[in-house]
């Protein structure tokens, strides 16, 4: 359990001054994230928002040592490190404890960076990779990306005359398959709750091998809210269970919170601009395909918990 | 030994920090053999077993970015997956070496050698040496580590063998011990390193229209100085090995009337056929260029100057209808000096720093339209086409009635194809 007395004090490694949009999640993330980790650590970017936002030459946000390479390639990037840490402490070159974070949007981790992501899990690299998902790709201005939720108007999801719906596909559920890469650790949480959050990202850093935690992050303009709601719209991500909170330790299932009241989906959807359309009438169908989709999977989540994760053996 | 068995063999005496590896043919051999190595406990190496290419390229970044001696070895596709990151690594300035076995580029499918796939990123900012046998091959990985990591250089390098030929081939190949190779290449201090977390550095930081031009122009000013580094460690090597490297090797060509220019085992083919001719009388000579990137265009241009007809022989098309990529280069190199400072205003342009050019390059008689020689170009060898000596026999005695009649006729032709 954090402090939040104690966090309040640690150092920021991440400053402010940086140019992200007012109410942007991405920072709040990794601000949170870098509260959960104690030794020295080594971070990694996607492209994205995150890296051209704190990165603008001849300035840098960030008070630890960064890198970024490319889009798809932030495991990639982050493992060659990881490996020369390995290698140089082995060696004796190095004495230091290192921790290693890659962090990537939903486009750089569900999309163009999944090979490299699977790749790095596989290997058991000893980082955490953490998604910052605003479910678009927001850099280039809000395209769809696998991580966009069904009914989302985005750039190249829009509600037309004709397909009035938006993005007419569910998201993968990326959270579901890395918990299937059978690594030490997988979440999935959001920064309102951000206990829940520092919680598993410092049982993320703990675990020997890879970890990767999910975190929903809202881009205010590509979700059309105001910049005061980014944190609202993640609480009620979490209780209409749109975006349950759970993790995966060593192969056990378990969910971290759960909603005293589950909430219908469009308390969710209603102050979003990007699912305004759906509110018109002739999308009713549209609203009730998505609950029950949302119903289904929770259901799934919670079966999955009860046996400590879909049949799955807790490892010794 | 093979030729990958050679490069194996001198990244072994490297030793480096980190080697990421994804087999393709005809490369697969080197990281099976290094594996071998690493399994054995014979190198310090931390071994990455990447999913593709293009991470394999991804992570050695990040080694040579955390302070890490850093290698991976590639061939034909998976050289082209890995095109986004070898600008990358060059403009990170990161000195990773890189052996790479030629292969033809798809499609059609082809396994076999010519060059294309290194001629795709000749300008990708990459130091680019070619070898004509295994010897070299292994001499060449031996001296990249100094060249890259040289701190007036800080580029990475790939060192080129042809697939096959020189790959799989057998030959007899000296080696070095191992300490002397150690005692060359020495310890590698990193200037900057990801892992000194108590000087926290930002690497590939966003740069806007404001500075992205500087620091490509600082990229171009490092490849200045690449070819005097390349020629100082090929004489240090010479001292160590008995075997001297410079930036090219111009056989028989102080006299010669005609001369063939070639990379990578084929000069060694056409050095065959220019002794045969010599002993006909006729005066033919190679020009074998080793460094082909950064390209040495003013010294090439001064070996050839005396020469009366040229062939260029490229085992790669431009699909540009201007010929292959070693012509474009050697023709452009005549026509004028590139960095020619008379003619280059500092206040407005900027300095060229660390250019070695003097001015008595542009003083070379080939650089008179009228002097200029003659000059030919034959693709030849595609997707592992065989070139033999009757072939490149032929192309001298074409250079022959050039010489004499003073006319090319076409200039672009297909060697050893059936049109």
């Amino acid at each position: 359990m954090a402090n939040l007395r104690e966090l309040s004090r640690k150092d920021e490694l991440l400053t402010g001054g940086h140019r992200a949009c007012a109410g942007c999640g991405a920072p709040v993330a990794v601000r949170q994230v870098l509260k959960a980790v104690d030794t020295p650590v080594v971070v990694g970017c996607a492209t994205g928002c995150l890296e051209v936002t704190t990165t603008i030459y001849p300035y840098s946000a960030w008070n630890v040592p960064f890198i970024h390479s490319a889009f798809e390639n932030v495991a990639a990037t982050v493992s060659g490190i990881e490996a020369a840490y390995r290698s140089l402490k082995r060696q004796g070159r190095i004495q230091r404890d290192i921790q290693f974070v890659a962090f990537g949007g939903d486009g750089g981790t569900y999309d163009i960076g999944f090979q490299a992501l699977s790749g790095a899990m596989e290997r058991g690299h000893d980082m955490v990779y953490i998604c910052y998902d605003n479910q678009a790709y927001m850099n280039t201005g809000i395209q769809r990306s696998s991580a966009t939720p069904r009914g989302a108007a985005t750039t190249t999801s829009p509600a037309g005359r004709v397909a009035t719906g938006g993005k007419s596909q569910y998201r993968k559920d990326l959270t579901a398959v890395m918990a299937a890469h059978d690594i030490p650790y997988v979440a999935q949480t959001t920064i309102s709750h951000w206990n829940d959050l520092i919680t598993k990202v410092r049982k993320a850093f703990a675990v020997e091998g890879p970890a990767f935690v999910n975190i929903l992050a809202p881009c205010r303009l590509g979700w059309q809210i105001d910049s005061a709601d980014s944190i609202e719209i993640c609480r009620k991500a979490v209780d209409t269970c749109f975006w349950p909170l759970y993790e995966v330790e060593n192969g056990v299932w378990k969910i971290t919170v759960k909603p005293k009241e589950k909430k219908p989906i469009t308390e969710w959807l209603r102050p979003q601009g990007r699912f305004r359309h759906l509110f018109k009438p002739g999308n009713e169908k549209i609203i009730e395909e998505i609950q029950a989709d949302v119903d289904r999977r929770w259901e799934m989540l919670q079966k999955r918990c009860e046996v400590g994760g879909a049949g799955m053996m807790p490892r010794e | 030994m093979t030729g990958n068995e050679a490069v194996a063999e001198a990244m072994r005496q490297v030793n480096p920090d980190v080697v990421a590896a994804y087999p393709i043919t005809p490369q697969t051999e080197i990281v099976q053999i290094f594996s071998t190595f690493v399994a054995d406990g014979l190198v310090k190496t931390e071994f990455v077993t990447v999913e593709s290419e293009h991470s394999a390229m991804s992570a050695t970044i990040g080694a040579a970015a955390a302070g890490a001696r850093a290698m991976t070895a590639t061939s034909s596709q998976g050289f082209a997956l890995m095109w986004e990151m070898l600008y990358i690594a060059a403009g990170l300035r990161l000195p990773i070496v890189m052996p790479v076995v030629n292969r033809a580029l798809s499609a059609p499918i082809n396994i076999h050698c010519d060059h294309s796939d290194t001629m795709g990123a000749r300008d990708s900012g990459w130091i680019q040496i070619f070898s004509e046998n295994a010897q070299e091959a292994y001499d060449n990985v031996i001296q990249a580590v100094r060249i890259a990591e040289s701190r007036d250089v800080l580029l990475p390098a790939m060192v080129c063998m042809d697939g096959f030929i020189v790959s799989h081939g057998m030959e007899s190949v000296k080696l070095l011990k191992d300490e002397e190779v150690r005692g060359f290449i020495g310890g590698y201090e990193p200037a900057y390193s990801l892992l000194d977390v108590d000087h926290p550095i930002t690497v590939g930081a966003l740069d806007f229209a404001d500075w992205y031009f500087e620091h490509k122009r600082q990229e171009a000013a490092a490849e200045v100085p690449v070819a005097e580094v390349v020629r100082r460690v090929g004489e240090e090597y010479g001292k160590l090995s008995g075997r001297s490297y410079g930036l090219f090797e111009a056989y028989r060509l102080d006299d010669a009337e005609v001369a063939v220019v070639a990379l990578g085992s084929t000069a060694g083919t056409a050095k065959a056929v220019v002794d045969e001719l010599r002993r006909e009388g006729v005066r033919a000579g190679v020009l074998k260029i080793r460094l082909y990137r950064p390209f040495p265009g003013d010294e090439i241009v001064r070996v050839l100057s005396g020469v009366k007809a040229i062939a260029v022989l490229d085992r790669s098309d431009t699909f540009s209808t201007m010929g292959g990529p070693v012509f474009i280069d050697i023709k452009a190199s005549m026509y004028a000096p590139i960095y020619d400072d008379s003619v280059y205003d500092d206040s407005v342009h900027g300095p060229v720093r660390g250019s070695t050019h003097d001015r008595d390059a542009r003083d070379t008689g080939a650089r008179d339209t009228t002097q200029r020689p003659v000059i030919v170009n034959y693709i030849y060898g595609l997707g592992g086409r065989d070139i033999d000596l009757e072939q490149i026999r032929k192309v001298y005695e074409r250079l022959q009635a050039i010489a004499t009649t003073g006319e090319a006729g076409q200039c672009v032709s297909y060697l050893g194809v059936r049109e």
